[in-house]
């Protein structure tokens, strides 16, 4: 018979399909883990509700509790239970080595468009904070551009949802 | 109006702009807002879809299996305003301010799952919201914009409730005048609705 931790410690491996360097467990979306008469809830929830990566996350997240022999059942909340405060400190040090800024924290309320171009936001390439808003969007919903003065590189900034 | 209209009014509202934003695929006037207006599009659809989810079995079959005179769309959304970029953004700050006002009500709906939803969209749209304002800024200035907003202003009012129109008027800065009704389709409907709807009509059942 599985157990919870055993649970998730596998799900700690199922990569982000769009972000590899970050599992789903150090990304804050897996939300709930109950093993129930031989059958594992996984309860997870998207970071955007138009990812396009859900299917993929929710089929390899079954596939993983197949692995460990029982029979998974994964539930998709849409809810508004995930921020970007959810991602481990362990996440956003892997984000932040594969070169991608981590997001800042939440602060009181909602982020504002003077915060994204007045804040202070790190350079993952090399640490400068003389960094600039390029775009609010980027090359996935849950990411936007900003450029580097620094080195002169452009990176990709997590948002702060 | 019961919930389960508003939810209908906003799914079809957010699938059929997301359409219309996504036009700028590929032709917007520079890179970013290419990407930009792409991302916006990719999450509105998203919101659609979950709207859908949670009013019916098969999202699928909500989205695109109606008749065109089925769907609760408001006009703004529906009008072709490729390749006019400044109607364009007029559209985008106006569907931003109306849609907001819609989702703080909705957020204190009764029902745990339609507020729960609720408040992640909005979480979602306040990155909608800075790219508007962001723009509203730039073009604060620019005959070509303030005139979009004169014109479109009518059809944002259709968006909401009667009894949000004064707080919309009063977030725009215009004065309330007769709004756009939802219920009616503008000329450019049918043909985006074959657009729209043309893989699911020919390959009945189609999964993908």
């Amino acid at each position: 018979m599985v157990t919870e931790a055993q649970v998730w410690e596998a799900l700690a491996e199922v990569a982000d399909p769009e972000i590899p360097v970050i599992s789903l467990v150090d990304l804050g979306v897996v939300r709930d883990v109950r093993v129930e008469n031989g059958r594992v809830h996984v309860a997870f929830t998207p970071t955007f509700l138009g990812c396009p990566a859900l299917e993929v996350m929710r089929d390899e997240l079954a596939a993983k509790v197949q692995e460990l022999g029982a029979e998974p059942e994964v539930e998709v909340i849409r809810d508004d239970s995930w921020s970007s405060d959810r991602i481990t400190p362990e996440g956003r040090e892997k984000l932040r080595a594969a070169g991608f800024a981590p997001p800042a924290p939440r602060a009181n309320g909602q982020t504002t468009l003077l915060q994204l171009q007045t804040a202070t936001f790190r350079c993952p390439y090399c640490g400068s904070t003389d960094t600039t808003l390029e775009n609010i969007f980027g090359p996935t919903p849950c990411r936007s551009i900003r450029y580097c003065n620094g080195c002169r590189q452009p990176f990709e900034q997590f948002k702060t949802l | 109006m019961n919930e389960r209209e508003l939810l209908l009014q906003i799914a079809d509202d957010e699938l059929v702009v997301g359409w219309r934003d996504s036009e700028w695929t590929g032709i917007a006037p520079f890179l970013e807002e290419d990407v930009a207006l792409s991302s916006i599009a990719q999450n509105e659809i998203g919101h659609a879809r979950a709207i859908y989810e949670l009013l019916a079995d098969d999202a699928d079959a909500l989205a695109f299996d109606r008749p065109p005179g089925e769907y609760a769309c408001s006009q703004l959304v529906e009008l072709r305003l490729v390749p006019d970029w400044a109607r364009t953004i007029a559209r985008r700050v106006l569907y931003e301010a109306a849609d907001e006002l819609r989702l703080e009500q909705l957020k204190a709906s009764t029902d745990a799952d339609v507020a729960g939803l609720a408040a992640k969209i909005d979480r979602e749209e306040t990155y909608h919201r800075m790219h508007a304002q962001m723009w509203a800024e730039r073009l604060a200035d620019e005959p070509r914009y303030r005139e979009a907003v004169e014109e479109l202003f009518p059809y944002a009012l259709g968006i909401v409730d009667a009894e949000l129109r004064q707080a919309l008027a009063g977030r725009v800065g215009v004065a309330e005048v007769e709004a756009v009704e939802r219920g009616t389709h503008a000329d450019e409907w049918p043909e985006l609705w074959e657009e729209m709807t043309m893989v699911r009509r020919s390959v009945p059942g189609a999964a993908w």
